[in-house]
């Protein structure tokens, strides 16, 4: 039967630290989007290529949708790095993690086969890095447009019990964010690659082929919720809940 | 019963449960998010970033019922 692991199978160890699979493939992936984006930029000239022209696409369109939960240009354009990076790393993981080879190849014999490549987003560790770095980043951002002692008063405010208890909800909240972010693309991928390695192992000729399309629209939809999540959470984060605008409108 | 099939019934019944509440609750917020955009499209890009984010904590409590389900399966 098929050796399905929960946990990203180490290739080797560097001192005491595991370099796993999922490592592997989640460095290729890095390099790879480098390699692109300095390539990009060499070619960069007033009247674009076609490498250009789809770069220019990509980067107005994703514009356009956090201006429609920022409001404001220059806000997108000031959150707009990390934002657009963690989709594009989640985004080409995904989808470089269905190419044939990810998972097949095995490295060691018998019950020792471990494969040498495996998609990112299963791993855990890779989606919870990427949860802790948004809500960091998240965080970060908040402390610096509206205060660090506004932020620190959402979580703990000593106006009344209410309040207080509110904001231990917020500081729980926080919390709930960087789990329900990790776990939503790690269940989705991992779940995605036993649902593959299923159908390839029943019937290996063509019934897996609609299952690929479904990881690839599954790979897409995850990346951009998980960049939409972030830019809301920043939207919620810096315009302080509104209450100052309530009060800016009622003088 | 053994401890092994219990377990495996376990996880089976924890993820099938776990998920009809957060189904129907997506569902609901999609159909009435729609109906808000319908009555007033000008509204439209609010109304999505709140069903957005209503569906995300929504979808929050069936990742709460896959973590468990995951936890007995493979957590010896």
């Amino acid at each position: 039967m098929l050796a399905v692991s929960l946990r990203a199978e180490p290739l080797f160890y560097v001192g005491s630290f595991p370099v796993t699979n999922a490592l592997v493939l989640s460095t290729l992936v890095f390099g790879l989007l480098v390699v692109f984006a300095l390539v990009l930029r060499r070619r960069l000239a007033m009247v674009p290529g076609t490498m250009q022209n789809i770069a220019e696409i990509m980067v107005e369109g994703a514009l356009g949708i956090m201006d429609t939960v920022l409001g404001d240009r220059r806000k997108s354009e000031k959150y707009f790095p990390l934002v657009f990076t963690v989709f594009a790393f989640i985004l080409c993981s995904n989808w470089l993690g269905l190419l044939p080879g990810v998972g097949s190849f095995v490295v060691g014999k018998g019950s020792e086969a471990v494969p040498l490549l495996r998609s990112p987003g299963s791993d855990l560790n890779f989606t919870l890095a990427l949860a802790l770095i948004a809500i960091t980043f998240v965080n970060a951002v908040s402390a610096s447009a509206i205060g660090f002692r506004r932020r620190l008063s959402v979580f703990f405010n000593f106006k009344g019990p209410i309040d207080f208890f509110i904001g231990i909800l917020e500081l729980v909240s926080e919390f709930a964010k960087i789990i329900s972010l990790s776990f939503r693309l790690f269940g989705n991928v991992f779940a995605g690659e036993v649902l593959l390695a299923i159908m390839a192992f029943l019937v290996p000729y063509l019934i897996p082929v609609p299952f690929i399309f479904l990881e690839i629209f599954v790979g897409a939809i995850q990346a951009f919720i998980f960049a939409m999540l972030t830019i809301v959470f920043v939207g919620m984060a810096i315009a302080g809940h509104g209450e100052d605008e309530h009060a800016a409108t009622a003088q | 019963m053994d401890i092994n099939s219990v377990r495996l019934l376990a996880t089976s019944l924890v993820m099938a449960v776990g998920s009809i509440g957060p189904a129907l609750a997506i569902g609901l917020i999609g159909s009435r998010a729609a109906d808000a955009i319908g009555r007033n499209p000008e509204a439209a890009s609010r109304v999505q970033t709140m069903a957005l984010l209503a569906i995300v904590f929504a979808e929050a409590v069936a990742i709460y019922a896959l973590v468990v389900a995951l936890i007995l399966k493979f957590v010896p």
